[in-house]
C-alpha cells in the first residue's frame, strides 16, 4: 500500500463515517461539527484529485461559509437551553421506509457504478489548476460566470430582505 | 489494487445516500438543509473524479465550482426563509409547517 492509497482510504473513511455521524446523530449542534469533518474529507478526496484550487474553494467556502451560516440556522431556529435541541424524529413506519429506500438507492448506485465500463482518459497531473480555472472562466465560461455572479448578488439582497425585522 | 475512478464514485455513491436519508428521515429543517448539502458534495465528487480519470479535464473543475456557488445562494435564501418560519409558527419541523399565509 503506497501514501496514495492510504490517504485516500483515510479520506474516504473521514467523508463516510461523520456523514454517518450526520445523519444518525440526535444532538443537531453535534450533526452541524460532524459536517466540518465531512467538507474537510471531501477537500483532502479533491487533493488526490489533483484539484487543488477546488480543494481550496471547498475549505474557504463550506467550511469557513456555508457551515457557518448552517451553524447560525441551528442556533436561531432551536432553543439551545430546551429539549429542542434534539433534531426531531418521524415514526417508526416512515424511518422503516427511510431506511429500505435509501439502502436500495445505495446498493443500486455502487452496483450500477462498479460494473459499468467506463470511459477511461486519465489526465495527466497539471502543475496547479489556477490558472487553468482562471482562463476557462474568462473565455469559455464567461456568460456562465457573469450569471453566477448576479445570482450571488440577488441570492444575498433576498436573504437579507427575506430575514429582516418585520414592523407592522 | 490501483486507486481509480470507480473507488470515488462508489465513496460518492454512498455519500449521495446518507444524504438521501436525512433528507427523507429528518424533521427539522437544517437538518435537511445538511442532507442537500451532503448530495451536493457527491455530486461534486463525482464531477472533479471524472475531471481526472474520465477525459473532462478543465471542465468537471469550472462545473464543480458552479455547483458551490449555488450550494452557497441556495443556503443562504433557504437560512432566511427558516428565519421567517421560527418566527412566525416557533419551530422549523418540516411535516408541520402547513400554511402558506399567516
Amino acid at each position: 500500500m503506497d501514501l496514495i492509497t492510504i490517504a485516500f482510504y483515510f479520506f474516504a473513511a473521514l467523508v463516510l463515517g461523520f456523514g454517518g455521524v450526520v445523519v444518525l446523530s440526535k444532538n443537531i449542534m453535534h450533526t452541524a461539527f460532524a459536517l466540518l469533518f465531512t467538507f474537510f474529507g471531501v477537500a483532502g478526496l479533491y487533493v488526490l484529485l489533483y484539484a487543488d484550487f477546488l480543494a481550496i474553494t471547498q475549505i474557504m467556502i463550506y467550511i469557513g461559509g456555508i457551515l457557518v451560516l448552517i451553524i447560525f440556522g441551528v442556533m436561531l431556529t432551536t432553543r439551545i437551553t430546551g429539549v429542542d435541541v434534539k433534531s426531531g424524529k418521524i415514526g417508526k413506519f416512515q424511518l422503516g421506509g427511510a431506511i429500505v429506500f435509501t439502502s436500495l438507492m445505495a446498493i443500486t448506485l455502487v452496483v450500477v457504478f462498479s460494473q459499468t465500463n467506463w470511459y477511461q482518459a486519465e489526465a495527466p497531473a497539471p502543475d496547479s489548476t489556477a490558472e487553468l480555472i482562471g482562463v476557462s472562466l474568462l473565455t469559455n465560461y464567461l456568460l456562465a460566470f457573469e450569471v453566477a455572479s448576479v445570482l450571488l448578488l440577488v441570492a444575498i439582497v433576498g436573504a437579507a430582505f427575506i430575514a429582516r425585522k418585520k414592523h407592522s | 489494487m490501483e486507486i481509480g475512478l470507480t473507488h470515488y464514485i462508489i465513496v460518492s455513491a454512498l455519500l449521495f445516500a446518507l444524504g438521501l436519508y436525512g433528507i427523507v428521515s429528518r424533521k427539522h429543517a437544517v437538518m435537511v438543509l445538511m442532507g442537500l448539502e451532503l448530495i451536493l458534495n457527491a455530486a461534486n465528487i463525482n464531477f472533479v473524479a471524472f475531471a481526472r480519470f474520465g477525459g473532462m479535464n478543465i471542465e468537471g473543475h469550472i462545473a464543480a465550482i458552479f455547483v458551490i456557488i449555488l450550494a452557497a445562494a441556495e443556503a443562504a435564501v433557504a437560512l432566511a426563509i427558516l428565519l421567517n418560519i421560527y418566527q412566525h409558527f416557533r419551530h422549523v419541523n418540516v411535516d408541520e409547517v402547513d400554511q402558506l399565509k399567516e
